[in-house]
């Protein structure tokens, strides 16, 4: 059996190659087999998934890419990520993609989707619209209507129908997948030191580009093999980090994190692995089911509104109760509209259950770590002399 | 500052006025005190948004009709915008994120004054009609959470692929049956007449095909009117909170008899310096304008002898020159298609479609893109915007970054500079010399 430092290993790997030999390795192995990139935050991998298509993360070029004509499509004042998946884009990296979707998450990505459509005519383009209304009759129609038309797209660039059996199916394993990943965090929250956030994130990033089928091989085995290690319980605060959902914060940040003494027993990285908080039924129809989910089952995140003014922010006060964390982070992107404007209103709920914060802003080439490190150990000196007093 | 009368912005300073910017002042004036008089009066107030103004469904509930965005706009021309975007950074707002926003929070923390120094009233009710900006959603969480009142979420489905579907329509129409209007009966107490809503939206369409002209007057040579300075104007009634009144009618009639006379007497623009000489330069503009420098910002275009004539913003309330008018027929299904064809709720190969279609059909000498810090939902993707119209139309573009409300980043020189730039390679295309690139620096 694998230990984990080589599955760590094998996903840090997976993380560093922007050329995405992974994917192209898949892709390669059967004709005609074609992979559809996406965005930040969630769309439904099962459609793709069903049609026979490789969904892939897409989340920018990090802190290993350097942005030569990215720079040339975004002004200053715009976060980093839209113009290091240009760059991508522009240096051939992405040159395997059949079909790209951009969820509906803020208006640079929705623009980005345009600069697609304009820029990569040939490549199958989706803005993936989801509903704002909640009711089944209305924004549930809607939703399904608009999963019924991805459904038909993917059939027509894939040539093969995309039947409810298929579907089903691909629900199933997507399930599979998404009760891993919670195993993962149920099993970071009780006992951080022996995942840490680093090691959770990158195992996530893993599934960003194998198959379901392959990256739940990979979440079983590390959960096998943690049980093997011997790792020291240490004296960290507890924290949940908030507002990492669209760009990615530099890996050295995370690691920093947690060098100054903060164990992250929650965080928003890669939403889809765990948009949909419950299984979706495998029975009946699927398209409906999928509807049903997200409408009824999913995450609270800036870019989805919350009709409820008492249920805002509850999300992360439930998440600090839950996995008995001692404070909450909030990293954001830096020109980040929707988590810098989430965040007054967050902290206020936080305030009102006295619950500790800091804040800072990121990007996803940030390369001074040091203020943030100073920041966060002392956040987590104050909660330490906080809980002791 | 100190000197002026509350209600007059400093855009209005010294400007010479025709009779329908005297209307549409008085209009303005006559708005604000029957917002800020309103809870005496028993009135309810509705704050929603200019992109997918739902003007005419409000007034069948009797609601009077509050826009922040416009208050940001009046605090940029009185100058005011900047102590309240300090004011809401100061209260913990990221230095980042939209100053429409900012201005808006911290005018609401010193006191809430209306351009006629009177406090406006807490909305009793936020329309968050998310339409074309996804920074709407946080502005109105922000201020449900300051009010505490009934909000109604709108959503309005992205055209992604430049066009309307029928599901997005039937989406949009079963929000408004299911959950608007029941939400707005309750809290206006009155009952929605169906009819009540043709009947404004009558009014309506009357009012845009006078707007329609009145733009469309800048296809001549010279323009009667600036599309883009004049034209902030010329939309204020219709997408604020006149659309659907006989107030709109009789302004838009009243600006188009005036555009008439300008035509007849083969008259140019108006400046605020009096009429523009010679007409030297024809330009597209893409992106909101400036609003804190306004006068000098509008200054670097005319004494130059630049006139806009066709922009983007001008469309960012409505976009009725393509054909759509308010349709009394259908009335739900076409207020949902009003608010799918805000500007801003185009996708960008629609955008440079329209903004190449300007710079033919109005013989423009090139697109301009005023970029704004603020606003992603313009900004974002204008560089290849910018881009695609050059090769589109073969005419130079130019870039220039200002922000809408905040001062800190409108740098005259700077700006000044590249207008300059801009001016002369227009000057050098038209003497047949190589055709240069784009002036802006980041392009
Ligand atoms: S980082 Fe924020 S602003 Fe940038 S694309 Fe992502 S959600 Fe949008
Ligand atoms: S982001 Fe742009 S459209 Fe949205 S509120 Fe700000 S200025 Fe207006």
């Amino acid at each position: 059996m694998a230990k984990c430092e080589e599955i760590v290993a094998r996903c840090q790997a997976l993380f560093e190659d922007l050329d995405f030999q992974a994917v192209r390795d898949w892709k390669d192995a059967a004709p005609g087999r074609k992979a559809i990139g996406y965005m930040p935050i969630y769309v439904p991998r099962e459609i793709v998934h069903a049609a026979g298509m490789l969904p892939v993360g897409i989340l920018g070029g990090g802190d290993q890419i350097e942005v030569i004509h990215g720079d040339a499509y975004y002004q200053s004042y715009i976060c980093r990520i839209p113009r290091s998946t240009i760059e991508l884009g522009l240096s051939g990296r992405l040159d395997f993609l059949d079909g790209m979707m951009f969820p509906s998450i803020c208006d640079v990505i929705r623009n980005l989707s345009g600069m697609w459509q304009l820029m990569f005519p040939e490549v199958y383009v989706r803005y993936f619209d989801v509903p704002q209304n909640y009711a089944d009759s209305v924004g549930g129609v809607f939703y399904a209507n608009e999963l019924a038309a991805l459904r038909h797209d993917l059939e027509e660039l894939g040539g093969m129908e995309i039947t409810d059996e298929a579907l089903r199916r691909s629900i199933a394993i997507y399930n599979e997948n998404r009760q891993l990943v919670r195993r993962l965090y149920q099993l970071r929250a009780e006992a951080p030191w022996l995942v840490p956030a680093s090691e959770a994130y990158l195992l996530l990033r893993a599934g960003m580009v194998l198959p379901v089928e392959d990256h739940s091989a990979l979440l079983r085995d590390y959960l096998a093999a943690i049980e093997l290690e011997d790792r020291p319980m240490r004296d960290n605060c507890r924290i949940v980090l908030t507002g990492v959902f669209c760009e990615q914060p530099p890996l050295p940040l995370v690691k920093s994190i947690e060098l100054s003494g903060c164990y992250v027993v929650d965080d928003d990285f890669l939403l889809v692995t765990r948009w949909l908080t419950d299984d979706v039924p495998s029975e009946g129809d699927p398209i409906q089911n999928l509807a049903a989910a997200f409408l009824h089952k999913s995450m609270s995140t800036a870019a989805k509104y919350e009709p409820d003014l008492h249920e805002k922010g509850q999300h992360l006060v439930r998440a600090v109760r839950e996995t008995g964390a001692e404070g909450v982070i909030f990293a954001a992107p830096s020109f980040c509209d929707p988590a810098l404007l989430d965040r007054p209103m967050l902290q206020r709920v936080l305030a009102d259950a006295g619950i500790p914060f800091i804040a800072f802003k990121y990007a996803e080439n940030s390369g001074q770590m040091q203020p943030i490190r100073e920041q966060a150990g002392t956040f987590a000196d104050s909660i330490k002399l906080w809980s002791e007093a | 500052m100190s000197d002026k009368p509350a209600n007059q912005s400093a855009a209005d300073q010294d400007v010479v006025k025709d009779d329908s910017m005297l209307k549409q002042k008085a209009m303005m004036a006559a708005h604000y005190d029957r917002l800020t008089e309103a809870p005496a009066a028993g009135h309810k107030v509705c704050s929603t948004f200019v992109p997918g103004n739902l003007n005419e469904l409000l007034m069948c509930f009797d609601l009077v009709n509050n826009l922040p965005e416009i208050n940001a706009i009046q605090n940029g021309l009185r100058k005011l915008s900047g102590d309240y975007v300090k004011e809401a950074e100061r209260l913990g707002h990221s230095e980042d994120v939209c100053t429409y926003v900012k201005s808006d929070i911290g005018m609401m923390a010193k006191g809430n004054l209306s351009p006629n120094g009177k406090p406006l009233p807490d909305p009793d009710l936020l329309l968050l009609s998310y339409t074309g900006c996804f920074t709407f959603m946080k502005w109105f969480e922000l201020l449900r959470e300051q009010y505490q009142c009934e909000t109604i979420m709108l959503h309005t489905p992205y055209q992604a692929d430049g066009k309307i579907t029928r599901n997005m329509r039937d989406y949009m129409v079963k929000q408004l049956k299911e959950d608007v209007i029941p939400k707005l009966e309750k809290v206006s107490g009155v009952k929605f007449d169906i009819d009540r809503l043709r009947e404004y939206l009558a009014a309506s369409a009357k009012a845009e095909e006078n707007l329609v002209w009145v733009l469309e007057s800048a296809k001549r040579r010279p323009s009667p009117i600036d599309a883009y300075f004049g034209g902030i104007y010329y939309i204020g009634p219709i997408f604020g909170a006149f659309r659907g009144t006989e107030d709109a009618i009789d302004y838009y009639d009243t600006l188009r008899e005036e555009v008439q006379q300008r035509i007849d007497n083969g008259q140019g623009p108006i400046t605020p310096e009096g009429d523009l000489g010679e007409e030297k330069y024809r330009l597209v503009v893409e992106g909101p304008p400036n609003y804190t420098s306004f006068r000098d910002f509008w200054k670097m275009f005319y004494d130059e002898g630049a006139v806009v004539v066709a922009s983007s913003y001008t469309k960012v309330g409505g976009v009725y020159d393509f054909g759509f008018r308010h349709d009394p027929e259908r009335p739900l299904e076409t207020l949902a298609d009003y608010c799918m064809g805000v500007y801003t709720n185009l996708g960008l190969p629609q955008r440079v479609e329209m903004l190449s279609t300007y710079v033919e059909d109005y013989e423009a000498d090139g697109l301009l893109v005023n970029s704004i810090k603020s606003c992603n939902s313009f900004s974002a993707g204008q560089l290849p915007i910018l881009r695609a119209v050059e090769d589109r139309t073969g005419k130079p573009g130019a870039f220039i970054e200002t922000d809408l409300v905040d001062p800190r980043y409108f740098s005259p020189a700077n700006v000044k500079n590249r207008l300059e730039s801009y001016f002369q390679m227009i000057d050098q295309k038209r003497a047949g010399a190589r055709p240069a690139k784009a002036a802006g620096g980041a392009a």
